[in-house]
């Protein structure tokens, strides 16, 4: 399949490529890992008139700890992701997720800002972003900006960033000490989008009683969902079979799922209800540790 | 149509030089335009990985990015894999163990084999699996493709490459 034709444009800096945006108009794109795009290109679902090259722009692709936050470059590929001693020791959510995006081809051009930019709800980082409690810089002509994560998904395929910006780094609060993640999604086969999938990030306080927590679901509605009412049931209580239990139903009555090929909506209903479980329970396990 | 652009590159080692469309796909630009066929094109959509080439040592889908992104880039692909006429130890493994049968899927197994080993010479069965999760075959059933990355990973532990 042979995508339509565009102006390929290959910016060095970032503020030649907000320019170049911001010159061409709302029929240009920002051509990042473009795993996404290309595809959607090939069967015309995107027909962007200008693509802008953003991968030689140096000092956009980084993962540290700086400031209280950790900081990923909007370039970071996932593989880079995946790679990191800081990611693995410390980020087991980030981890757990990196390792079921795609296949090991993709995720070596596939990058972190772009599976968010994309506005996706079957991607896998938004729902694991929403668990984490992160933050979007958005980098247009008047500078920087922050989004909420809470703000930053707007309906399929949309988000809050305006048309003149570019995705530039994602911040999450470091966690405290007692705090673990986990992430379990079910594919159909290595590759595929989620049929449904759970991220789970929490904190435990000195008695083991769960202090704070996000929870985010992947592909079961218009948006990735963050379950809030699943976070109220556990706030403040220990993770015992019936707190788990009454979560996890509360992450399933917040999912939206519609039937696909991937399977009725009941069904993925009760999927998430299964792997919000699986996900706290190896969360708790792992903020023991 | 939009305007050509130059592409420099390097592949299999031989610097080249060769204007295209923005829009080419790498993979028609490497069969097509170099005239090395051994690169497949199967799905066209990012699942089979029957184009996979390296790209500065890495895994990619050739199917899956612009040739103009590669310029200035090093690009290996299964032509690249024998030296001096003699068959990589991988090509030996997959002709012993009968890791093909029709063989289109082969190319892209070949690359993302030899990316495995270069990071990793001797895997596990699982992480052999894993590395080549992104590259799908309708013969074998996979079995014989791992032992023929196991014999290749033995091979040049030996002394091979």
């Amino acid at each position: 399949m042979i995508p339509p034709a565009f102006e390929y444009l290959r910016p060095k800096t970032l503020p030649e490529a907000v320019g170049l945006l911001q010159q061409h108009g709302e029929d240009a794109k920002i051509l990042s890992g473009g795993q996404s795009l290309i595809p959607m290109m090939k069967l015309r679902l995107a027909r962007p008139s200008h693509l802008i090259d953003i991968n030689r722009i140096a000092g956009l692709s980084y993962i540290r700890e700086d400031g209280g936050f950790l900081k990923i470059g909007g370039l970071t590929r996932e593989a880079e992701l995946e790679a990191s001693e800081l990611i693995r020791t410390k980020y087991p959510l980030l981890l757990d997720t990196a390792r079921v995006i795609a296949d090991p081809q993709v995720r070596n051009l596939a990058t972190v800002g772009g599976n968010l930019a994309h506005g996706d709800p079957a991607n896998d980082h938004p729902a694991t972003m929403l668990a984490l409690g992160a933050q979007i810089v958005a980098t247009g002509a008047k500078g920087e900006r922050v989004i909420a994560i809470d703000d930053f998904f707007v309906s399929l395929f949309t988000t809050s960033l305006d048309h003149g910006e570019i995705l530039t780094e994602i911040r999450i609060p470091i966690p405290p000490a007692k705090s673990g993640g986990a992430y379990f999604k079910l594919e159909r086969k290595v590759g595929d989008f989620a049929t449904a999938a759970v991220a789970v990030q929490l904190t435990l306080d000195g008695p083991g009683a769960v202090q704070k927590v996000g929870i985010g679901l992947t592909n079961v509605g218009g948006t990735p969902i963050r379950a809030k009412r699943a976070e109220e049931a556990l706030r403040g209580k220990k993770l015992d079979a019936a707190t788990i239990g009454a979560a996890a139903q509360a992450a399933a009555d917040a999912a939206q799922p519609s039937s696909d090929l991937r399977g009725p909506a009941a069904y993925k209903t009760g999927l998430i209800k299964e792997l919000t479980k699986r996900a706290l329970a190896r969360a708790a396990e792992r903020a023991g540790k | 149509m939009a305007k050509k652009e130059l592409i420099k590159l390097k592949i299999n080692g031989k610097e080249r030089e060769v204007a295209a469309e923005p829009r080419l796909l790498l993979v028609h630009f490497i069969r097509e335009q170099l005239g090395l066929t051994g690169t497949h094109v199967g799905c066209d959509t990012s699942n089979c990985g029957a184009c996979t080439v390296l790209l500065n040592g890495k895994t990619v889908k050739s199917c899956t990015m612009f040739a103009v992104q590669a310029d200035g880039a090093e690009i290996m692909t299964v032509e690249g894999l024998p030296s001096n006429g003699a068959l990589h130890p991988l090509q030996e493994g997959f002709k012993e163990e009968h890791g093909l049968q029709c063989g289109f899927c082969t190319p892209g197994m070949l690359i993302s084999s030899y990316a495995l080993l270069k990071k990793n010479p001797n895997p596990t069965e699982a992480e052999i699996r894993w590395g080549i999760s992104g590259n799908l075959c309708r013969c074998t059933g996979y079995q014989n493709i791992v032992k023929a990355v196991q014999f290749a990973s033995k091979k040049m532990a030996q002394g091979g490459k």
